[in-house]
């Protein structure tokens, strides 16, 4: 396949960045997106020019580093998949290909297709965790009974890998589905349940403070998810702080 | 919550906005409750409109409710436009290529448009109606349907609607009739996303529910608009 990309190229967070052009030849329709990126990198360290910066790790669809927007979509045109798993069959010989950083103040660019998302991690630590004491002692979660609807939808929740495919897919740059997925994974177990309060209250206020936009449930990020992650999950976020807000003190 | 949280966090605006907009649509029904009156005719259906008009103006139950109303519309619109802004400001430089189509509906892309041409209809329905009932100059229907004289004369909003719509009387009765038309397709696009918006927001369009909720907005967001605007369709087109 012969393709032509447009790639955002941007040297560092002030500069203001801009697509260019460049031609591929030869692609197999079997490559994945990211090897077609080493095809074109080596095609440009060959020229001697600055290869595309781009983020990338497990290729295998779980770390969530491999953050594009291509073609208009977070993680190009797939369903349930990131980029490292979507395949160059699904384009066609001579198509243009657009692609693009995740766009958001609060995932600003370091270069090129490379964005900072530390601003998950600070939510996180705003109170994304459950405090035990890993001293030796602690007690066999299977000792704990947990009915399996609720051990399935905690552990649906958890298998959202912080790409941040959510934030880039929505028009109002909202973390929602993000910081559900991570508020539910821990409000639906007993382990979660003693900082059920404080653990939605702190993690919204961080999410706001980070400078996502406000969620306006179009949807979008649920069907651009690599893990599926259900609305379902804001709908809880939605209740869990309503309950906190409510009784701040329990 | 803390009491500024109550206003500023994201959520807060979101539980106020979901709150504004199901009273709102409350007040739908109750508005159209009263214009469905319009369908009756001849000096009985008349005289039933204006009385209704009447105790709509005068009730003190209704007057509370309708404070509301006013307030929940402009409290609707402010949160409404701070969102949107703040929405905007989220993005500050745009994709080149977004395919929003693939994975939204456009009304719920659009909600901040809509709602600004909502806020421009509310605005000029009631210059064209309220106001006049409150502080115009009415018509006023003298007797009751059997002929007898009344006792306090009632305004005649009845005639001012007729007319309203009445090509003979209204020089702007067409455009009128096809401007309110359009304006109740906008309010179906508005509800059409607005309605289970809002039950997700408060985190009950959930489980077994969430299906019953989607239909029903459906529902909603197509029967009500269409009723609100076949009246004026069948005022114009009786006069006409
Ligand atoms: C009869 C009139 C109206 C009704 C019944 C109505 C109803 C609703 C409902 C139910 C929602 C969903 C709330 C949620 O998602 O939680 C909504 C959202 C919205 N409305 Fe209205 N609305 C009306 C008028 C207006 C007006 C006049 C404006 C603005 C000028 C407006 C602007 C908005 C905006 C921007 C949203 C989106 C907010 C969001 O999704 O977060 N609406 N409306
Ligand atoms: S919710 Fe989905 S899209 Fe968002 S960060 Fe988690 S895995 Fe990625
Ligand atoms: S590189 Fe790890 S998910 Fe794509």
């Amino acid at each position: 396949m012969n393709l032509t990309l447009k790639v955002w190229r941007q040297n560092g967070a002030n500069d203001k960045g801009r697509l260019e052009s460049y031609q591929v030849k030869d692609i197999s329709p079997d490559m994945s997106f990211l090897e077609m990126m080493d095809v074109l990198n080596d095609q440009i360290i060959v020229e001697g020019k600055d290869p595309v910066a781009f983020d990338h790790d497990c290729r295998e669809g779980i770390c969530g580093s491999c953050s594009m927007f291509i073609n208009g979509e977070a993680h190009g045109p797939g369903r349930g998949i990131t980029t490292c798993q979507l395949h160059m069959r699904t384009f066609n010989d001579g198509d243009t290909i657009y692609i693009e950083p995740w766009r958001a103040a609060a995932f600003p660019v370091i270069k090129d297709l490379v964005t900072d998302r530390s601003a998950f991690d600070r939510i996180i630590q705003a109170g994304g965790y459950v405090s035990v004491n890993t001293s030796g002692n602690t007690q066999d979660a299977n000792a704990l009974p947990i009915p399996k609807d609720d051990a399935d939808k905690a552990f649906d929740a958890a298998t959202c890998i912080g790409c941040g495919a959510c934030v880039a897919t929505c028009k109002n740059s909202s973390a929602m589905l993000f910081v559900s997925a991570k508020v539910s994974q821990l409000a639906l177990l007993p382990q979660g349940d003693p900082e059920r309060t404080t653990r939605a209250l702190h993690m919204v206020e961080q999410m706001d403070k980070e400078g996502f936009g406000n969620c306006t449930n179009t949807g979008a990020c649920e069907v651009e998810c690599p893990k599926e992650i259900s609305l379902e999950n804001i709908a809880r976020l939605n209740r869990e702080y309503l309950r906190a807000s409510v009784n701040p003190d329990k | 919550m803390s009491r500024s949280a109550i206003l500023k966090s994201s959520l807060a605006k979101k539980y106020w906005m979901s709150a504004t907009g199901l009273f709102l649509c409350v007040f739908l029904l109750g508005h159209l409750a009263g214009n469905l009156q319009l369908f009756m005719e001849g000096a009985a259906g008349e005289y039933q409109f204006n009385q209704y008009a009447k105790f709509m103006t005068t009730n003190p139950a209704v007057k509370l409710l309708s404070y509301l109303t006013y307030a929940s519309i402009l409290f609707h619109a402010i949160d409404g436009l701070l969102l949107t802004i703040q929405n905007k400001k989220a993005r500050p430089v745009n994709y080149a290529v977004f395919k929003a189509s693939a994975n939204s509906t456009w009304a719920s892309r659009n909600m901040g448009v809509l709602g600004t041409v909502l806020l421009a209809f509310i605005v000029t329905h009631m210059t064209n109606f309220w106001a006049v009932m409150h502080w115009g100059e009415m018509p006023m229907q003298t007797v009751d349907p059997e002929g007898k004289l009344l006792e306090e004369p009632l305004k005649n909003l009845h005639m001012v609607v007729m007319n309203f719509f009445n090509p003979a009387e209204n020089s702007l009765a067409l455009l009128a009739t096809v401007l309110y038309v359009l304006s109740m397709v906008a309010i179906g696009f508005h509800l059409s996303h607005g309605f289970h918006s809002a039950f997700q927001s408060l985190g009950l369009r959930t489980g077994k529910y969430g299906k019953l909720i989607m239909v029903a907005g459906k529902v909603f967001a197509i029967v009500v608009p269409a009723l609100f605007a076949i009246i004026p369709l069948y005022l114009y087109f009786i006069q006409a």
